[in-house]
């Protein structure tokens, strides 16, 4: 019997391109889309279905939809799909709640430096990055000085605070502590100090065991009774204390899931090389845990976000609150599809962001150590 | 020539005491691992330790920086007794190096930021210092051209010679490898091991746990032999192969050096 001769001397063979349709779109649509009968079914189904939804769905929000108009008749009349009119009458209200209408510009400056601070910490390369740091450390107070006022500027009460910004106000300053503080949390519940530990036990697991609902309504009511009468605290405070220690104690949980993942032998390489307990846990375990904690990290974010909204069970009026109050209006009754439509949009693109952002962020991170 | 001048260093330092273990005893629990533990270890001696698994050959030597507690005896390591104290156990790590089965490296850092990382923190040494420093040592286990690649892309065998270099840039005193080739593939068993003999012909003191028979016999002044969590028998290498003593030590040998 005689084998075949080959091509190539052993040794010699080159790297040859795969074949055409083993890479590339037809091999997306290949496997995805067409690779069982059951797939195939699927697949026209779908578009069977996007073909009777889609529309619609169009006609209903834009070429039959109404943008200018003074009422919900006036709306009715000229047209039988949605009526953005009210949304194009309330975006100010939507957008500012009861914001003096003359401080506003105070708002979008403080949102437009909040958006360059959180483009220059996410972005690495970003154009002008140190510069911009130093704003993300003033940030913080100067965005309370823009909101609040005082020191030469108008003061206002965190009362007209309202839509998208209290939404923005509360779900920023809840990000931006609650992953410090469930750090904290979650080595302290390592601690090998029974004090430590158990105070961080404690207060995880009462604050995971109640509702935000129960918490917010402590915050507005209950402290009162609490703190020393005369002591004035303001709510938005209160709420945000609140939200805080809420994804706090998830947010704790979720980097425990993340820090047991890490191997014993991480620690001991840093232990055994002199490394003191801070800097392994900052140089060695922390990133590690985190990058692994991300998706969870990321969902306890968008759940603390869209949180937000229950603010309105104590008299906070987020995009929700000022949505409901304008449902109210005699003139623009019966319109809760286009407001609650609106109010989605604009946590989905904030949420969707958000997602979006993680997933790239664990790609880059990955380092090629899961193999 | 150069290795002249190391063996005159070997000499000249061999007579200080580098470790010093009196009456130590261990347990996990109520489980006894480590049962009357006395060894003294001189500079530039390099001591191989082996004995069946679950003999507490490993937890003797992590004992020795500290990664496990003794609970009772003394352990005085360069002069410094490890106790409760931080700044003790501290000082004993900036010392003494170690070398783990599974590498340990730090696998989101690249294999310099690996190197770099202790000098740094630990020794407050400048950046570009420390980065020459590695590279030197990165060098000297042939591996120079990974060094700004993460571990993961690294075979098994590069791995394990770059937590050697990621020890030897703190210029440890003393450097101890647990079971070092225990997880690698054959064929890089060898690269590793000769990364070790050379350090062992420049005159580093060194502890290895081991089952490579024929390193011990290459380069240790002493080997030893643990078993149930006692030392059962200590020659050098030729009276200890040739010639044990102890029923145990035969036995073990004989199962070893079966093939």
């Amino acid at each position: 019997m005689s084998t075949p001769e080959q091509k190539y001397a052993p040794g010699t063979h080159p790297d040859l391109p795969p074949p055409f349709a083993s890479t590339g779109p037809i091999k997306w649509i290949r496997e995805n889309l067409f690779s069982s009968p059951a797939n195939v079914t699927m697949t026209f189904l779908a578009i069977y279905a996007l073909y009777l939804i889609l529309p619609g769905a169009f006609s209903w929000a834009f070429s039959d939809a109404t943008f200018v108009a003074e009422d919900r008749n006036e709306c009715r009349a000229l047209n039988s799909g949605a009526c953005w009119a009210f949304i194009a009458q309330r975006w100010q209200l939507f957008t500012f709640g009861f914001y003096p209408p003359d401080e506003r510009w105070r708002v979008v400056l403080a949102f437009v430096l909040l958006i360059l601070v959180v483009i220059a910490l996410l972005w690495e390369n970003c154009p002008a990055r140190k510069p911009l740091l130093i704003l993300a450390c003033v940030f913080p107070f100067l965005a309370t000085w823009l909101l609040l006022g005082g020191f030469g500027l108008e003061k206002v009460s965190t009362d007209q605070f309202g839509g998208f910004m209290l939404t923005i106000v509360i779900g920023v300053t809840g990000i931006a502590l609650s992953l410090p503080i469930g750090i904290l949390l979650a080595l302290g519940r390592q601690s090998n100090l029974p004090i430590i530990k158990y105070a961080c036990v404690a207060f995880i697991e009462f604050i995971r065991g109640v509702p935000l609902i129960t918490l917010l309504f402590v915050a507005s009511t209950m402290l009162s009774y609490f703190l020393p009468p005369g002591t004035n605290f303001n709510l938005l405070l209160r709420v945000l204390i609140m939200v805080t220690l809420f994804a706090s104690a998830y947010m704790a949980e979720v980097i425990r899931g993340g820090l047991q993942a890490i191997p014993k032998g991480q620690t001991e390489a840093a232990d055994a090389m002199g490394l003191k307990y801070w800097q392994s846990m900052r140089l060695i375990v922390l990133p590690q845990a985190l990058k692994i904690s991300i998706p969870g990290i990321v969902n306890t974010f968008i759940g603390l976000y869209k949180d937000t909204t229950l603010v309105i069970v104590i008299g906070l009026l987020d995009p929700l609150g000022i949505g409901q109050a304008s449902l109210a209006d005699t003139k623009w009754q019966g319109l809760s599809s286009e407001v609650y439509l609106f109010v989605a949009i604009f946590f989905f693109i904030s949420c969707f962001a958000m997602a979006r952002y993680s997933l790239y962020l664990e790609r880059k991170l990955d380092t090629g150590y899961k193999r | 020539m150069n290795e002249e001048a190391t063996q005159e260093r070997v000499t000249h330092t061999l007579g200080d005491i580098a470790i010093k273990i009196r009456e130590m005893h261990k347990w996990y629990g109520q489980f006894h691992v480590l049962k009357d533990i006395n060894l003294d270890v001189q500079n530039g001696e390099r001591i191989v330790v082996c004995g069946p698994s679950g003999s507490g050959k490993s937890t003797m030597i992590r004992c020795i920086n500290r990664l496990e507690e003794h609970q009772r005896g003394d352990i005085i390591v360069d002069g410094v007794e490890l106790t409760n104290d931080l700044k003790n156990i501290e000082a004993v790590r900036r010392e003494v190096g170690m070398v783990f089965q599974h590498f340990n490296l730090f696998p989101h850092l690249t294999v310099m930021e690996n190197c770099t990382l202790a000098p740094i923190w630990v020794r407050k040494m400048p950046k570009a210092e420390a980065e020459e420093t590695a590279m030197k040592y990165l060098e000297r286990v042939k591996i120079p051209e990974q060094a700004h690649k993460y571990p993961g892309q690294l075979s098994g065998g590069q791995q394990q010679r770059v937590a050697i270099a990621r020890s030897l840039c703190m210029n440890p005193k003393i450097m101890l490898f647990d079971e070092p080739t225990s997880a690698l593939d054959p064929e890089m068993i060898k690269e590793v091991l000769d990364v070790m003999i050379e350090l062992a012909r420049e005159g580093m003191t060194m502890i290895c746990v081991t089952h490579e028979m024929g390193f011990a016999k290459t380069v240790a002044n002493r080997v030893i032999f643990m078993d149930e969590g006692q030392i059962i028998e200590q020659n050098e290498p030729e009276e200890f192969f040739n010639n044990p003593q102890n029923e145990r030590t035969q036995l073990f040998l004989s199962q070893i050096l079966q093939h």
